[in-house]
């Protein structure tokens, strides 16, 4: 009986740990390939960084050399108009929902955000198309900013409520009992205060939209020239990616492989600063 | 609400302790002081505006993109009705808009890479939310892991996509010769693949965040009681969870149902009904991304806009139930 109850319990340990081991096998073997993703992009990519890559009009097939000045200044300017156009919005309507947080009307604008949140980035394309696209005649960097801003909101939005919900009832208090205004109690207090969770969340957003393609297929559209016109074609990083890994040319393929690596480092770092900001900035009430 | 009616209070006070100043004949400055409350409540009013102004901003948004789609999908509703969800030709040419072929590879590609990707999401969910929580301490290993899966969860589909171009198309096409089926490479079977490797990273999270969100005191009991590590993840950790990693699975699926850009570069684009996971198709992503800047006619274009209101419908909706079983399990 004794001897009985040992060998049960040494099987059932010898199964725990057979399991742990195939879990932390598991792990292993689904961290493999996306590791491996990882290495195959830096080494495809680093070959090509050089100055003239930053600096330069990617050449036509049969040139050596170019680069992706176009696709980075017009990412720049995409992803910078698209973040001017969300933060008002995003940290405003924020502010609503932090505002009244059991109001019917915020929580009809709260379910928005969930739905915004889920809408393919594909369909927000068509829709910024057939608001911006159709009526102005031409596909324009501005219609990409939009469609982009679209899907940053609710990303901002929520990280900014998250941390406006936590600000505490009493410093409020104080701030009014002061006789200071409203609008100077959310704007100098409460907005300072949760300064590292709005500003996380914005980059954050940033973050999740710089290398998004599919809205900019047929609103930005691409232009192969440098071009600084809001309203007219413009590149960017994902699509110059898009449209160069599909071509046939290998030299192609080679600046495709380093504007992968600059997208896939830009989004590192964007996501290294929100970090800092979040371990440095946040207050402890 | 306390905190409006403090300032109401307050501005009240003010008032009345500014009237007893007028008596006391200090004029000028109690009209000063009045006109000053008056700018800044006006100055109230229009911020409590603006927030107003910027949450139904949010709101119409959304009304106005779903409206949008429907108005745009109506003239292809008129020219194919509802014979467009189970017409399997699509052809722009002669203007026949059947979405069968699209609905089916959508729903291949995504259910197949759940099915793939379900093992190793959970493994890994299971690694950082049981064996290894990087809360706890001198966890180095998994709190790399942990970083390196939230770091590749960003990368953008597009580079997936590109990826999978140079690196699994020539494996799949590799294993197609050796099973004796037309080596294409490209296909539902390829698609699905590098589907489930872009879920993973992020149903691990979700299913690390609902695996820590069961209570410490029921493992504590089940330990107490001398149960082992697995049968506390086997009998409390698990079913405790189930509902929740449901959910994640749930919002996984919308997630891979609407992937554009890396299925529409490893799927091969072809609008025939796909005969086995090995042959080319689209999904109705990938359909709207190759042609919607082709589409020249005003019925093809609604078409593409139908797909993607139906899209738009599908994923909403996963999307919103997978967060409603969330909620309701985090509570």
């Amino acid at each position: 009986m004794h001897l009985n109850s040992i060998k049960h319990l040494r099987r059932r340990q010898l199964i725990s740990a057979s399991i742990r081991g195939m879990v932390l096998f598991f792990t292993a073997l689904t961290l493999l390939p996306l590791v491996y993703i990882l290495i195959y992009i830096i080494k495809q990519g680093i070959g090509s960084i050089n100055w003239s890559f930053f600096t330069q009009l990617p050449r036509p097939v049969g040139e050596t050399g170019g680069g992706i000045a176009n696709a980075l200044v017009g990412s720049l300017i995409i992803v910078g108009l698209a973040t001017l156009l969300a933060i008002p919005i995003g940290i405003f309507s924020a502010l609503y929902l932090s505002e009244h947080p059991q109001g019917r009307l915020a929580g009809m604008i709260r379910f928005c955000v969930e739905v915004l949140t889920g809408i393919p980035s594909i369909v927000v394309g068509i829709v910024a198309y057939d608001w911006l696209v159709r009526p102005m005649g031409s596909f324009s960097a501005f219609s990409g900013s939009v469609a982009l801003s679209i899907m940053m909101l609710p990303i901002m939005i929520r990280s900014a409520e998250e941390t406006l919900k936590r600000f505490p009832t009493h410093l409020r208090e104080a701030s009014l009992a002061l006789g200071v205004p409203y609008y100077k109690t959310i704007l100098q207090v409460l907005l300072p205060c949760s300064l590292s969770g709005v500003l996380s969340g914005i980059i954050l957003s940033v973050a999740r939209i710089v290398g998004e393609t599919a809205p900019l297929l047929f609103t930005a559209f691409g232009n192969p020239y440098l071009s600084f016109h809001i309203f007219h074609p413009m590149h960017s990083l994902p699509l110059l990616i898009y449209n160069y890994a599909i071509s046939p040319y290998d030299s192609w393929h080679q600046l495709a492989w380093g504007a992968a690596l600059v997208l896939l480092c830009w989004i590192l770092l964007l996501n290294i600063l929100t970090r800092m900001i979040i371990r440095k900035w946040s207050v402890r009430y | 609400m306390p905190e409006p009616l403090l300032t109401h209070t307050s501005d009240k006070q003010l008032s009345s302790a500014s009237s007893s100043a007028e008596a006391s004949r200090s004029d000028s400055r109690s009209r000063r002081l009045a006109s000053r409350i008056s700018h800044a409540e006006r100055k109230d009013q229009l911020f409590r505006q603006a927030l107003l102004i910027a949450g139904l901003i949010v709101l119409c948004l959304v009304i106005a993109i779903f409206l949008t789609l429907i108005v745009g999908s109506i003239p292809s509703f008129r020219a194919t009705g509802i014979h467009f969800f189970w017409g399997k030709v699509w052809d722009p040419v002669t203007e026949v808009f059947g979405a069968l072929p699209f609905l089916a590879g959508t729903l291949l590609t995504s259910f197949l890479a759940l099915f793939i990707s379900l093992p190793f999401s959970l493994s890994i969910a299971i690694f950082l939310g049981e064996y290894f929580p990087p809360e706890k301490g001198k966890n180095h290993i998994a709190g790399v892991i942990r970083e390196a899966v939230e770091l590749i969860a960003g990368i953008p589909s597009v580079i997936y996509g590109f990826w999978g171009l140079f690196v699994l198309v020539p494996l799949v096409r590799q294993l197609e010769m050796k099973w004796n089926v037309l080596p294409y490479g490209v296909g539902i079977l390829t698609a699905s693949l590098i589907l489930a490797l872009m879920i993973i990273p992020y149903a691990a999270s979700l299913g690390r965040e609902i695996i820590n969100m069961v209570p410490a005191e029921l493992k504590e009991a089940a330990y107490s009681l001398g149960a082992t590590r697995w049968e506390v993840i086997r009998h409390v950790v698990l079913p405790y969870a189930r509902t929740g990693i449901f959910a994640g699975i749930l919002l996984s699926l919308g997630r891979a149902l609407g992937e554009t850009m890396a299925v529409t570069m490893v799927i091969g684009n072809t609008s025939v009904l796909p005969k086995n996971i090995f042959s080319p198709g689209n999904t109705l992503a990938s359909v709207i991304a190759n042609e919607f800047t082709e589409a020249a006619s005003k019925v093809y274009l609604s078409a593409l806009i139908e797909l993607g209101l139906v899209l738009f419908l599908v994923t909403t909706i996963i999307h919103l139930i997978g967060k409603r079983i969330i909620k309701q399990f985090s509570t």
